[in-house]
């Protein structure tokens, strides 16, 4: 029943919630640089193509709430438009785009 | 009385096979349950007209609101098949899914009884956020001209007549206890723009206390029986509450 | 009007991380070509002023942002409010801080 700007939001929200879960691994294991072996033992667990492909899911993630923010500043802070449904599929376009474009450099 | 079923006298029982509608209808309070009726299906039936011929024919103690039947007063707010709608202006035959009806009260407001819902929280946080006219001391510098930014940022939310159906839409009044709601924030938005309005700053103060915690879902706008767009509006509020948190400018160049 | 003030932090870090999270975005599709290696990571930030500037800001604006971002979903779907819930979010934010910081530095 919900329409276009209920599901982008929920979208918006979930990503949000998974980057604000997500953050404090990401930082601690760059914080394992200072001793090099470490860091690539994580490094070389990347390599596995599953771990590469939650690695895209991520970078879907990210660019989801990226440009649903964007989408969200520019509805809240620009002039109102009602072509809201466009700017929701640009976003999620943009956003599965980053993801294929990660897979494709990833696979490489 | 007339009005509800002339066609039933005249072809109900002629037809073989007169066309039924299955209703739902929700029936108790808070912890009330749906109960079924059949109700004859006519041609350019509201879902009014469902609700009051289950009222007059075949459950007298159905309780439900209405007044003018015409779309004006926005006393007929219902849930047909699980979206806020004035009843009166729902035919039967667009509301209708799989030819089955399900009619319930407004939601995020206490149900009293059947399809009657208390209306007062919506009032009180209307009242709360102090969401009327105040007449500034001295006219405007310069005549109101209904052209003009301003007066067109108010015109297009000024014709929301309380009928709480975006209330009822919105599912951040469902989260928020606190938060005024679509009708109010839309409201303090057209009095912040009317020039006349003496106490603008008042107004945006009672912005500022809860239209932060609009989602921007757009399901008021969308359910709006005027066609009016909260959402818009909301966002609005935001844009000034926050040009007046960081110190800048209190009156908005408006699109 | 602590909401207004949590809302105007909310969308200026917003305003922030948005350029940033296109570099991030970027830098990640271009890293992840031939897989990661500590080596290559710390070969491009290590004495680097402006990746140094860069991910400082970032961590900066993100432990902003997430945690205001986290307060709404906690309060509208897990019914949290009150001080309890603004003191949590001030312990996460900190802690995205120390943590973030931490990773900045062992990369530089």
């Amino acid at each position: 029943m919900r329409r276009g700007p209920w599901w982008a939001f929920l979208l918006h929200r979930l990503s949000g919630v998974a980057l604000a879960v997500f953050l404090p691994f990401h930082f601690l294991v760059l914080g394992l640089a200072v001793e090099r072996a470490r860091l690539d033992g994580v490094l070389d667990w990347t390599d596995n193509p599953w771990v590469k492909l939650a690695e895209a899911g991520l970078v879907v993630l990210l660019a989801l709430h990226l440009t649903g923010g964007l989408r969200l500043l520019l509805l809240e802070f620009g002039r109102w438009s009602d072509r809201q449904q466009s700017r929701i599929a640009v976003a999620g376009g943009l956003a599965l785009l980053a993801g294929f474009g990660f897979l494709a450099a990833a696979f490489a | 009385m007339k009005r509800t079923c002339p066609r039933l006298v005249e072809t109900g029982y002629d037809e073989p096979a007169m066309a039924v509608l299955e209703v739902e209808i929700w029936r108790g309070g808070e912890d009330g349950a749906w109960r079924r009726y059949s109700v004859p299906h006519e041609a350019n039936q509201t879902v009014l007209d469902v609700v009051t011929h289950v009222q007059r024919h075949i459950d007298p103690s159905l309780a439900y609101r209405f007044a003018c039947r015409v779309g004006m007063c926005g006393s007929c707010a219902m849930t047909v098949n699980g979206r806020p709608r004035w009843t009166c202006r729902t035919h039967v035959s667009l509301a209708a899914r799989k030819g089955r009806v399900r009619i319930g009260p407004l939601r995020n407001l206490p149900v009293i009884r059947d399809l009657a819902v208390d209306m007062a929280p919506f009032f009180e946080k209307w009242r709360d956020a102090e969401a009327r006219f105040v007449p500034a001391a001295e006219p405007p510098d310069a005549p109101v001209r209904p052209d003009e930014p301003e007066r067109k940022a108010a015109d297009a939310g000024i014709e929301c007549i309380n009928c709480a159906v975006c209330y009822a839409a919105c599912d951040s009044v469902a989260w928020n206890p606190d938060y005024p709601g679509p009708a109010v924030l839309n409201r303090l938005w057209t009095l912040v723009n009317d020039r006349r309005d003496g106490d603008r700053d008042g107004h945006l103060d009672a912005a500022g206390a809860g239209c932060h915690l609009c989602r921007s879902h757009q399901e008021c706008a969308n359910a709006c029986p005027t066609g009016l767009n909260p959402t818009a509006a909301i966002a609005g509020l935001k844009r000034e509450v926050f040009r007046r948190a960081l110190g800048g400018r209190t009156r908005e160049r408006q699109q | 009007m602590k909401e207004a003030w949590l809302f105007a932090a909310q969308r200026l870090s917003a305003m922030v991380l948005a350029p940033l999270v296109l570099l991030h975005l970027g830098t990640v599709l271009y890293a992840v070509r031939g897989g990661l290696s500590a080596d290559e990571i710390l070969s491009r930030t290590e004495g680097s002023l402006f990746w140094g500037a860069v991910y400082g800001l970032f961590v900066l604006a993100a432990a902003v942002h997430a945690p205001i971002g986290l307060r709404a979903v906690l309060s509208e779907w897990c019914r949290w409010r009150g001080a309890g819930l603004d003191i949590a979010m001030g312990l996460f934010g900190l802690l995205l801080l120390a943590l973030g910081l931490r990773a900045v530095m062992a990369v530089l």
